[in-house]
């Protein structure tokens, strides 16, 4: 019997999960390899001697912190650069949830397709079946949908030629499946746009059934509202950001009593939707929030022309998707201060030090504490290893050294002691460039662990949105949240 | 630099220094910003 919150209490996160699918052969589908690659006679050719295997990618370090199996500090005292050295016996699930091969995550987002536009390859479909209705979380007994028949080449290429199917095409040049239209005039129902809605619905369904599926766990049908918050705007000509990501997830999940609505803020999104669910909860509202999220597509591959340049893997070939449980106090769970969110606010500027100000010190000093009360803060934790040979710097160490600037302003350490501020209290990145998870979410179930079984006290997390991308405001966005051991344990 | 008079397009970073911010530097040294824009490379 769960304990019910005092009227002073705090949401706690009771359960993460965190989730890849190793996709390369998706990887020219992403926005910038289909871009750059539109004069290039043989994309597929063209890629094949960058994308990875799914060994390579499993073993790759920083995919096995994203799920678990290590921790932040073992990946910095590894040795890099990380693709080159793999992490011996790395498996494919760890406690966080998994790596899913290729095969069987294309037999996924066939189950996931309520119309019938993506047909997979007879070959495909009849290699992914066995292997997800052995799935210890998707099987059958999931009870989620058959994967479905594949069909021939002939009907693939019919679909293609005369149907303006999108083509799936495997890093060896097989034909793999293909993607309809979901209707002859719209744009926004177009088999590219259409295959990163289900891309991003899959992976976000594959999140939400691993934390269903855990010892321990909310029952499916106690599960009554779920936010989505990844980067898809599902809609049609007529409403282009429509929705409703969310209960699509959760009816494939199973989830016959939830309803559910999406949140939207560019890579910002999943903080602000902590935010909301956790609100939900302390209202009174609901007892249970799931907060999703699934992968983006059309970010594979974003900075591979750096690899292709550098002559390193792709190691943008993995979609991500994570699920959260906001909940009551149980006791143990970590908790929510909700009474300590850091807001960029539309006044708040764009001056690097004003928002840092907005997003870290105002809210702590609101509880009564500085920078230096965090153990651990997670910021953008972009992979280096995609965004350096691209140019993009490290996007982690940055934000943390701009952090560090801010603990010297406000006289909390020695301009000497950045350094080991940044180690002590950063991490490295290690997230896959996927956006809106890359901002702040991936350490949060490593967060979970640390304070609960682990000796941390208090960690932060800061999701940055790019509000201007949109042309309808200068602005970034921001949103701080703090996650604080639960007193009772 | 002096940029009294002179037309300026801010270019800035999101990780690094906004282009709003850019451009408000730009502008009380004197400089007619005439595009601002912010780059986000994640």
């Amino acid at each position: 019997m769960i304990p019910r919150m005092t009227p002073n209490g705090m949401p706690a996160i009771r359960a993460v999960s965190l989730v890849l699918a190793h996709v390369p052969s998706l990887v020219r589908l992403g926005s910038k390899p289909l871009r750059a690659l539109r004069e290039v006679k043989d994309p597929v050719e063209y890629l094949r001697p960058h994308l990875r295997d799914w060994d390579a990618a499993r073993t790759y370090a920083p995919n096995q912190v994203f799920i678990g199996n290590l921790g932040v500090d073992d990946l910095a005292a590894r040795l890099v650069p990380w693709h080159r050295h793999p992490v011996a016996g790395a498996g494919r699930f760890g406690p966080d949830g998994e790596i899913m091969p290729e095969d069987e995550f294309l037999g996924l987002l066939a189950t996931c397709d309520g119309f019938d536009l993506l047909a997979l390859a007879g070959e495909i479909a009849d290699r992914a079946r066995p292997a997800l209705d052995a799935h210890p979380v998707v099987g059958r007994e999931s009870g989620r949908p058959a994967v479905p028949a594949g069909v021939s080449a002939a009907v693939l290429d019919e679909r293609i030629e005369r149907h303006k199917a999108t083509p799936i095409v495997g890093a060896d040049g097989k034909l793999l499946g293909a993607m309809l239209p979901g209707h002859d005039e719209d744009d926004t129902l177009t088999g590219q746009v259409l295959l990163e809605n289900l891309a991003c619905k899959a992976t976000a369904a594959l999140a939400l059934r691993h934390l269903l599926a855990r010892p321990g766990a909310i029952a499916t049908s106690d599960v009554r509202y779920v936010m989505s918050c990844g980067e898809e705007a599902v809609g049609d000509r007529y409403q282009r950001g429509g929705g409703n990501v969310a209960k699509a997830v959760a009816e494939w999940a199973g989830c016959a009593r939830a309803t559910g609505s999406d949140v939207k803020a560019f890579c910002c999104a999943p903080m602000h939707a902590l935010m909301l669910a956790g609100a939900l909860v302390r209202s009174g509202l609901h007892d249970d929030v799931m907060v999703v999220a699934g992968g983006s597509l059309a970010k594979l591959g974003m900075k591979f022309q750096g690899h292709v340049k550098h002559a390193i893997p792709i190691v943008e070939d993995v979609l991500a998707g994570f699920a959260v449980h906001v909940a009551r106090d149980d006791g143990v769970s970590p908790v929510l201060r909700l009474d300590a969110i850091g807001r960029h606010e539309v006044g708040s500027g764009s001056a690097p030090l004003a928002i840092m100000k907005a997003l870290y010190s105002e809210p702590l000093a609101r509880i009564g504490l500085t920078l230096l009360d965090v153990d651990r803060f997670s910021l953008e934790l972009h992979n280096p290893e995609a965004t350096e040979p691209a140019g993009s710097g490290n996007v982690p160490l940055n934000n943390y050294r701009t952090l560090a600037s801010l603990a010297v302003v406000e006289k909390l350490i020695a301009r000497e002691a950045i350094d080991e501020f940044v180690r002590t209290r950063g991490m490295p990145g290690f997230s896959p460039t996927q956006g809106h998870i890359a901002s702040a979410i991936p350490y949060l179930a490593h967060a979970r662990r640390g304070l609960t079984e682990g000796h941390l006290t208090r960690t932060m997390f800061a999701g940055k949105g790019s509000l201007f991308l949109g042309r309808m405001t200068q602005l970034p966005d921001g949103l701080s949240l703090v996650l604080e051991r639960n007193s009772a344990s | 630099m002096n940029l009294r008079g002179k037309k300026v397009i801010a270019l800035g970073e999101r990780d690094g220094v906004p282009g709003p911010a850019v451009a408000e530097c730009a502008s009380r040294a004197g400089a007619e910003v005439v595009l601002t824009l912010t780059a986000c490379y994640v």
